[in-house]
């Protein structure tokens, strides 16, 4: 078999929530080694997406493949080859940081011997080596995150999501978390797909982007090919151009959306 | 197989490290067995019951696994709430992987409390009759545990948040201890009692339980049918816990 050169493949993809529309028909490609943002305001779709993506949630209609494999059918396969931080902490508080790494890879079926190396390679690249045995509980955020992405990493996956992986972070911290992801996705040669709200950040980091608003796709390329298309000087001026509005303009998630219309609609 | 290793030991790993968890929810299972076990104690003695203490302490170790093993299971909630749940449903493993480590981890940590209970038991003048059986005292000890641990995973995998828990308590586990065999003999009762008891099934993990401590109060229902329907019921349970938690969606 060929090798296919896409590792995500998303052709007209859709998802319903009852009458509401999170995801309409947005088709996109993430090619092998790349850095690839996913662009767009709170409650645009992207989780939604990233959740398609990763085999938790089921699309309405349209194709995926990630790694050659469709999350639905062959959830096992495509599990296997992406590794992903939440937006929200996922850890488990109450074990040390060796002790999360540790169940992760026994989770992920990495050998004993594999597992050790790995964890402490991990550990020492995110500077938390000397601090393993803490409980995750006495960790700041900035810590956290940087735990979150040396476990996701731990079983060697080909891609790795990152679900708005700065918010919440102050800004020295950031620059710090964006500089891990570099290092690590060009040692492993990992391909990372990453949602945002900072255009700064995506500006500096992603090879590719998309951004997507109210569910759709409204512009795909480098950021430099979006500036110019725009005439516009940074990211966020190019947003603006493209959808109308600033990135922060529109607060709330679809979940939040869905129960004001719920509570407008459903409860009469 | 190597998920269900791994949550197990995680359950262990919490439990051994909360003391102070565990040493507070030894406080009610001893205060039933001081004053209800000493209070009562004369007058069942008085009415031909024997040994009051011998009676309940069977009961009382019960109640230690029930409260627990319901409480570990709905802890499906926290590992929700607190975000861990998620790194366990994109792994590349198997739902029922997952609810079966969870669901034996969570069983050995309430057994753990039960024993504890029984040692607590033994010295408030507790005395086993016949210590070969007390391996079989075990068994039903873990069945217990196995099955309010399905129990409460159940409703874990189906509860938003931990604002239902009083109804839990009070509507579940509170009624599942008192109309057991618990603190009275199921001889005598009235009718309509008599019913719900017999359809309680905790009732035949203490009658089993009982039956291994102390030979002279348990196994009114024989060994066997106590085993039997402890067995059958966790089996159900279980599959219904794995059957939710598969449908939980992040």
């Amino acid at each position: 078999m060929n090798e296919i050169t896409e590792m995500i493949d998303v052709r007209d993809l859709v998802k319903n929530f009852g009458d509401f529309c999170a995801v309409d028909h947005i088709s996109f490609t993430v090619p092998r080694g790349k850095i690839f943002g996913f662009l767009g305001p709170n409650g645009a779709g992207k989780t939604t997406t990233i959740k398609m993506l990763t085999t938790v949630l089921h699309p309405t209609s349209g194709a995926i493949r990630v790694d050659g494999h469709d999350p639905v059918r062959e959830q096992r396969q495509v599990r296997r080859a992406f590794g992903i931080v939440f937006q929200d902490p996922s850890l488990d508080d109450e074990l040390t940081a060796l002790e999360n790494m540790n169940l992760h890879g026994v989770l992920y079926g990495v050998g004993s011997h594999e597992r050790k190396a790995g964890i402490e390679e991990l550990l020492r690249l995110v500077e938390l080596w000397d601090r393993r045995n803490d409980f995750v509980k006495r960790y700041s955020g900035g810590m956290k995150r940087r735990l979150e992405i040396a476990r996701a990493l731990l079983h060697k996956p080909k891609i790795l999501f990152l679900d708005e992986p700065t918010i919440g972070l102050d800004p020295q911290t950031r620059n710090h978390i964006w500089s891990y992801i570099q290092q690590m996705s060009s040692r492993q040669n990992v391909t990372v797909f990453f949602t945002t709200h900072y255009m700064e950040e995506a500006d500096r980091v992603a090879d590719d982007v998309a951004v997507i608003d109210h569910g759709k796709i409204v512009a795909q390329g480098s950021p430099a090919a979006l500036k110019e298309n725009t005439q516009a000087k940074t990211l966020e001026d190019a947003f603006i151009a493209l959808t109308g509005h600033t990135i922060r303009e529109e607060e709330g998630s679809v979940k939040d959306r869905m129960r004001r219309m719920a509570r407008v609609w459903g409860r009469r | 197989m190597r998920a269900v290793y791994i949550l197990w030991l995680r359950q262990l790993k919490r439990f051994s490290r909360s003391r102070s968890r565990m040493i507070g929810s030894l406080g009610q299972p001893l205060l039933f067995l001081l004053a209800l076990g000493f209070g009562f104690g004369p007058t069942f003695a008085r009415a031909g019951g024997g040994n009051y203490v011998a009676f309940i302490a069977p009961g009382i170790i019960s109640m230690g696994i029930l409260f627990t093993a319901v409480f570990s299971g709905i802890g499906i909630i926290w590992d929700r709430q607190f975000g861990f749940l998620k790194e366990t449903l994109v792994a590349p493993v198997s739902r029922i992987g997952i609810v079966l480590g969870r669901a034996l981890g969570g069983a050995t940590v309430a057994m753990l409390q039960g024993v504890v209970v029984f040692v607590v038991c033994v010295f408030a003048g507790f005395r086993v009759e016949w210590t070969i059986v007390l391996p079989f005292a075990l068994v039903f000890m873990f069945l217990i545990a196995l099955l309010f641990t399905a129990i409460g995973t159940s409703i874990g995998s189906v509860m938003q948040d931990m604002q239902g828990f009083p109804l839990v308590m009070n509507f579940l586990v509170l009624p599942l201890f008192f109309f057991s065999n618990a603190l009275f003999p199921v001889q005598g009762l009235p009718k309509a009692l008599q019913v719900v008891v017999h359809l309680n099934p905790l009732t035949y993990g203490i009658d089993g339980l009982r039956g291994a401590l102390t030979l002279s109060h348990g196994f009114v229902f024989g060994l066997g049918r106590d085993f039997l329907v402890l067995g059958v019921l966790t089996a159900i349970l279980l599959a219904i816990g794995s059957y939710l938690f598969s449908k939980i969606e992040l």
